[in-house]
């Protein structure tokens, strides 16, 4: 009845009217963000001081939610009519579902062409649905492989892995000389994270998820992706709690000494590193994830988000002006041990390179190869169907390719391409 | 009595309103809604006006089905287990002894904790690597190993409705104890002169004396737990593999992270009828009680 009443109180929303226009001396963007520990809400306070300095009578009123609730938040202001953001945070698998939609407004024309230059081919893909410009890439990342190294090099290991297969035969090692009870830990809830992770293995194995608008995610790589996470679960050398782990539990796991092996973004590099929030600071390595002897090198999915303007935006102009400030690379560079910048001369800038060596040549690799989920107007729905079989196979219920299967026949049922 | 009718139809005018904006007018509006394939967000579409196909749709639905199924599951065992442990506590505070009042008070706390910040400190408690439930039960021996008590299904479920019984049984216990307080002591005595133990003491005086307020909070009780969303929300989101998932959940689904309004209301309108079913059921069961009573 409480989910009920919130449709109907969004139903009676959209019948007010709406309001007029604030004076432009004095103008109040409304900004939505995410909770995270990149970027965290004090940084984007940090970072919209400067702007608000700059731009005198330009106030910014921000929001901060989950990332679980970021997509649902943002479609909701929008059905509730009239007085919405003006700027969002949005994930790279919505830009095709809010640009058919009409959530965000064509910044293509707003963009400048060095801009467009200066920027990694890798962060515009964020935004990009046919070949218009729907938001400014702002948090550049892909899942990377973090490693102990002390618990390596007890089990005799001096390298990483460089395969998702040698990934294996480490692990099993570790779990034999009792180094670890589970030594690798993943964020499989039924989430959008289980599907990055599931990415990341279909990109190495080269499948791919759809071929001319029909499923492919379920032969080939896509099948080997889900085959081998199932197998390294029911070999012991998964953690079963990733069944019901998100990012942030994956790093309070791997801090906590837990697992030689943990795939998550690049927050938490400085994070695990850490001796305030991590027991194995100072041990942590990170590499690219690996690839595949017949298909990679390294595997990576395109985890990006940008900055977007809604399309119901008042003041167009000014919230793409404050878009620009957070995603300029002068800010971008300052907060660069958080996350990693858009901008390719940043890579070779040593104020942002100092301390993180090991995680910028993991980046250069790694943000080379991102790999996207698949671009569908419909992407919810198929994520949900998906992240539910991907579990049904974890949990056993069903074997990979019967699972991927019934994924496969659900997307051609519903037309999801 | 006519100018007293009008007067009074003036005096329940204000009240009369209130309800029909927030309540009735959103219902029937829900109501035509089911009837379309309306978008959450209309860009370039607009309404189409589809009959009942919403509701074919959900009602062919697998997963609504086990949706169904999951609710009535939820709801048929936090209820159950809410009514017995609710009774078993207001028969204890109803005891005489040392320290009851304080115990009485401390009976609010879970009731007082919002459903949200309860699901958040239970999915702590959960915790398969540092949670408190896995430490308990190893120190104790019970488990020899950490288990992810909401990484497995069937299991998920149940924790799940633990910690909606620990959040909601004192509701049961304060009515009950309400009812309690107005049976006459004297028939205790009177049952105990004639040789009655407490069993039978318990069947023949006090359940039918808190059996009305019993009916009520199961009335409650039910529609609380047959939409049963935030708590799913935080602690499992669904998972693992759909187990968790509840129709409210479907509701919420379907209009805000599909898009479809229109099917959105028709799975809500199914919920309501769901839970209409059940408090017409429980409405005859109080009459009968107030007809023999």
């Amino acid at each position: 009845m409480k989910r009920l009443g919130m449709l109907l109180v969004l139903v009676l929303c959209a019948l007010l009217p709406a309001r007029p226009t604030a004076s432009a001396e004095n103008v109040t963007l409304t900004a939505l963000f995410m909770k995270q520990a990149a970027y965290s809400d004090a940084d984007v306070r940090a970072m919209t001081a400067e702007f608000e300095k700059t731009h005198p009578g330009v106030k910014l009123s921000l929001e901060f939610v989950p990332y679980e609730a970021l997509h649902d938040k943002i479609v909701a202001s929008v059905a509730a009519g009239a007085r919405g953001y003006d700027i969002v945070l949005f994930d790279v698998i919505w830009p095709a579902e809010f640009a058919e939609n009409g959530v965000l407004l064509d910044l293509t024309n707003r963009i400048p062409k060095d801009v467009i230059n200066a920027v990694w081919p890798g962060a515009w893909t964020t935004v990009l649905y046919q070949d218009r410009y729907y938001g400014l890439p702002w948090i550049l990342d892909t899942k990377y492989l973090f490693y102990n190294k002390e618990m390596l090099s007890k089990a005799g290991f001096r390298t990483p892995p460089a395969t998702w297969d040698e990934l294996l035969r480490q692990a099993r090692a570790l779990k034999a000389k009792g180094v670890v009870s589970y030594p690798i830990v993943w964020s499989w809830s039924q989430a959008e994270a289980i599907v990055c992770d599931y990415t990341t293995l279909l990109a190495a194995f080269g499948g791919s998820f759809f071929e001319k608008g029909s499923p492919k995610f379920n032969t080939g790589g896509g099948q080997q992706a889900l085959q081998y996470m199932v197998d390294s679960l029911n070999a012991g050398l998964s953690n079963p709690a990733s069944r019901e782990s998100l990012e942030e539990d994956v790093r309070r796991i791997f801090s906590a000494g837990q697992a030689a092996f943990a795939l998550n973004w690049t927050y938490m590099y400085n994070m695990a590193n850490d001796p305030k929030e991590s027991r194995v600071a100072g041990k942590v390595g990170v590499v690219p994830s690996p690839g595949d002897a017949m298909h990679s090198k390294v595997s990576a999915v395109n985890g990006s988000m940008a900055l977007g303007v809604m399309r119901t935006s008042k003041n167009p102009e000014l919230a793409f002006q404050y878009a620009q400030a957070l995603t300029s690379q002068a800010v971008q560079e300052r907060y660069a041990k958080l996350s990693l910048p858009i901008w390719k001369a940043s890579y070779s800038n040593p104020v942002v390179i100092k301390g993180q060596e090991a995680l910028i040549t993991a980046a250069r690799q790694g943000l080379a190869a991102m790999y996207p989920r698949p671009l569908l107007v419909r992407y919810q729905e198929f994520s949900t169907i998906l992240q539910t079989y991907l579990q049904k196979a974890l949990l056993r219920q069903l074997s990979p390719k019967a699972a991927l299967d019934a994924v496969a026949n659900e997307a051609v049922q519903k037309r999801l391409k | 009595m006519r100018r007293q009718d009008a007067v009074a139809w003036w005096l329940i005018f204000p009240a009369l309103l209130v309800a029909g904006g927030v309540a009735a007018y959103p219902l029937v509006r829900t109501l035509y809604l089911s009837f379309f394939d309306a978008p959450l967000i209309s860009f370039a579409r607009s309404p189409q006006w589809i009959g009942i196909g919403n509701y074919l749709q959900a009602l062919q639905y697998p997963a609504f089905q086990d949706g169904v199924r999951h609710t009535l599951y939820f709801t048929a065992l936090s209820v159950g287990a809410e009514l017995v442990l609710g009774v078993l506590t207001a028969l204890l505070l109803n005891q005489q002894f040392a320290g009851r009042a304080a115990l009485r008070t401390l009976l609010i706390l879970p009731l007082a904790i919002p459903t949200v910040v309860n699901a958040a400190m239970w999915r702590w408690i959960y915790n398969p690597e540092y949670g408190a439930l896995n430490a308990l039960l190893t120190q104790l021996h019970v488990i020899t190993g950490y288990r992810s008590w909401l990484g497995e299904e069937g299991l998920a479920m149940h924790m799940v409705i633990l910690a909606d019984v620990w959040k909601n049984y004192a509701l049961v216990t304060l009515i009950v104890l309400a009812a309690l307080q107005t049976v006459n002591r004297d028939l205790y005595e009177a049952a105990a002169v004639e040789g009655a133990g407490a069993w039978r003491g318990f069947w023949s005086i006090t359940l039918p004396a808190i059996r009305p307020a019993l009916l009520v909070v199961t009335v409650l009780r039910t529609v609380e737990a047959m939409k049963v969303f935030d708590i799913i929300y935080v602690m499992t989101r669904g998972g693992p593999a759909d187990s968790t998932k509840t129709l409210s959940f479907y509701v919420y689904q379907e209009a805000f992270a599909f898009l479809r309004l229109g099917s959105g209301a028709a799975y809500a309108f199914l919920t309501v009828m769901l839970i209409a079913l059940f408090v017409g059921l429980y409405i005859r069961l109080i009459r009968a009680e107030a007809a023999t009573g």
